[in-house]
């Protein structure tokens, strides 16, 4: 869709290139023409059908690179299978999953009411299946003192109450808020449960001032230069060059740092299961792999980073 | 692709290869054969120069017709107040349309000076073997990928910004803006040179006979004289700019505050083209936010559609009075 504000961006088209893309379209139509039929093919043979059968995995950019992993691995067992993996954000897997262009959507947020109905409206009936858990953890510039915060003043900086590093320990200076853009199910979740604290009720928004950027890369290239920033991503995508923040659920609780153990005894607040959803109960080789991921496939799970059932 | 920029240039270029096709399609059977074979190229590609109008016109009522609807949706003061927060029901476009306003226009007074200068040096300083390096270079410089460009912004331009002006941080509108006057560049480059091209010889000639310097003649006479054809250029290097998604939605910070003050170059703005690219892959079709996108579509289109008429109507005006000025 974002083709139609990128088409708009060369004005210079209507104005004067309008016989040179005749010429194109005609160049373009007679290549088609000449080779004729036998160029179709390829594109028919990636339905499903052909010689081997094709998962579709889409969703979650936190899910993308395990998703991925686990899929070399699972198609080097099974050459018959082939499995396509992209991301794209946990929203855009879900909504692919609805309109039935997916088999799995990987999610790190739970299916909301609005797309059960959906896509239930559109005959598919999503199961959830936990692949997975993650912590998410906060990161700011290995040159900030600050070293620990409580959820409450997480939430404080991120709807703008604290806009200097000073009135947590730090510098004399501006905090720069960090977040994902809103169809991360990363943000979702850190809006529900670490700004509005698991308060249903409440209706604390980020602050108009937080920087939503397009990729975790975005997040943590501007928190590696700048020491202003702070960011956060799921444990799996924190690199070295990011100081991580311990986390307390109150002023009176100790401060934990997110590792693989402090997200399975439940003591590090911020953690959350991650998903994957099929249209419908997986049958045949969507079972399988499932079952797979279950089972065989959890060793890569602490490999990448991320935390195992 | 030497001068993309003239209309004259490009219909000619489509004659030449009219013509070449007509000749090599007629071929020998030129007496009986051509009328015909004429008939169906020509019909033929006049269908294809038509139907590039269909697909505007059709995107224009897909744009219609999914945005729409988001006029009655949503309150007239909800969708243009100052928050957007769609996850929310915010659909204030304000801060959007602000914020594409604010890194265009900053854009364009970045790009107008360098550009124009530099096509002033192409056109009337350079020596020939520096125009003959110089003119390719530049349309390189279109040729760049934006997301090269964003990934280049972020890692090396941002940090600079932030540095040197000390600001919170480096993902600014003006980050954004320098980028965009960077990829305007080549656009007005391009057209300010051929309107610097088609002033005439004995305005020169009179110039240099009154006894100007060669740069009172170039500033005072040959540069007033394209003037139009220069305004044309910003219009285009703004439509070019105004549209741009990639590269500003990986420098902009993205956060939709209300740039309200001249402080505001330098903090993050969020812009319209990078709103709906970041969000249209969440949405889903048919909700109240996936028509609020297309809104936003619907006044890019129309923003892009008045700089593009205004720009014709520039290039028509002078042609009637004759050549390009």
């Amino acid at each position: 869709m974002t083709d139609i504000g990128i088409g708009q961006s060369g004005p210079s088209r209507p104005a004067f290139g309008l016989p040179l893309l005749a010429v194109c379209f005609a160049l373009v139509m007679s290549a088609i023409a000449l080779p004729g039929c036998s160029n179709e093919k390829p594109g028919a043979a990636q339905e499903p059908g052909g010689t081997g059968r094709t998962i579709e995995n889409k969703g979650s950019d936190t899910l993308v690179n395990l998703a991925l992993a686990w899929a070399e691995v699972y198609m080097r067992a099974h050459p018959d299978v082939s499995i396509s993996v992209t991301g794209g954000g946990s929203g855009t897997g879900i909504a692919a999953m609805i309109n039935g262009t997916v088999a799995i959507a990987n999610a790190s947020r739970e299916m909301k009411p609005e797309e059960m109905a959906a896509a239930k409206a559109n005959g598919i009936d999503p199961v959830e299946i936990i692949v997975a858990r993650d912590a998410i953890a906060v990161v700011v510039n290995p040159s900030n003192p600050v070293q620990h915060l409580s959820l409450k003043q997480i939430s404080a900086i991120y709807t703008g109450k604290i806009k200097n590093w000073v009135e947590l320990g730090g510098e004399d200076r501006p905090i720069v808020l960090l977040s994902r853009e809103s169809n991360s199910g990363t943000y979702v979740y850190f809006l529900e449960n670490v700004i509005r604290m698991g308060d249903r009720k409440s209706e604390l928004l980020f602050s108009p001032d937080t920087l939503l950027m397009p990729s975790s890369e975005g997040i943590s290239s501007e928190i590696r230069q700048n020491p202003n920033a702070i960011g956060y991503d799921g444990l799996g995508y924190v690199t070295g060059d990011l100081k991580v923040i311990s986390v307390s659920k109150s002023e009176h609780d100790p401060y934990i740092v997110p590792s693989a153990g402090t997200v399975k005894d439940g003591s590090y607040p911020i953690a959350r299961p991650l998903y994957m959803y099929t249209a419908g109960k997986p049958a045949g080789q969507i079972k399988d792999y499932i079952e797979w991921i279950l089972n065989g496939g959890q060793t890569l799970v602490a490999k990448l980073g991320f935390v195992p059932l | 692709m030497a001068r993309p920029s003239s209309p004259n240039w490009a219909l000619s270029l489509y004659r030449k290869i009219l013509q070449r096709l007509l000749r090599r399609i007629a071929g020998s059977s030129e007496t009986a054969g051509k009328s015909w074979s004429e008939f169906v190229i020509e019909s033929s590609i006049r269908v294809l120069g038509f139907s590039t109008i269909g697909f505007v016109l059709l995107i224009f009522f897909f744009l219609l017709r999914e945005g729409l609807p988001v006029l009655w949706e949503v309150s007239p003061g909800n969708l243009f107040g100052t928050r957007w927060y769609p996850t929310f029901d915010s659909f204030g476009t304000l801060p959007l349309i602000l914020g594409s306003a604010y890194v265009t226009v900053a854009a364009i007074l970045i790009a107008l000076p360098l550009g124009v200068a530099t096509a002033v040096f192409v056109r009337e300083a350079s020596p020939n073997w520096a125009r003959e390096i110089l003119k390719p270079l530049i349309e390189v410089l279109a040729g760049i990928p934006s997301v090269v460009l964003g990934f280049f912004g972020m890692h090396v331009l941002a940090p600079m910004v932030r540095n040197t002006l000390n600001a919170p941080t480096g993902l600014t509108a003006f980050t954004g803006a320098v980028l965009l006057a960077y990829m305007s560049l080549p656009t007005i480059i391009s057209v300010a040179e051929d309107a610097l091209d088609s002033v005439p010889k004995n305005y020169r000639d009179a110039a240099l006979a009154m006894g100007a310097t060669k740069w009172q003649t170039i500033w005072r006479v040959v540069v007033p004289a394209a003037r139009s054809g220069i305004a044309m250029a910003v219009m285009l290097g703004m439509g070019r700019a105004i549209g741009e998604t990639m590269a500003v939605m990986m420098v902009t910070g993205n956060a939709a505050r209300m740039p309200l003050s001249l402080g505001s170059l330098f903090m993050p703005v969020r812009t319209m083209t990078a709103t709906v690219a970041a969000e249209m892959g969440e949405v889903a079709s048919g909700s109240v936010h996936y028509h609020a996108l297309f809104g936003i579509g619907i006044i890019l289109f129309i923003l892009t559609f008045i700089i593009n008429i205004v720009a014709a109507s520039a290039i028509f005006k002078k042609r009637r009075k004759g050549g390009l000025r």
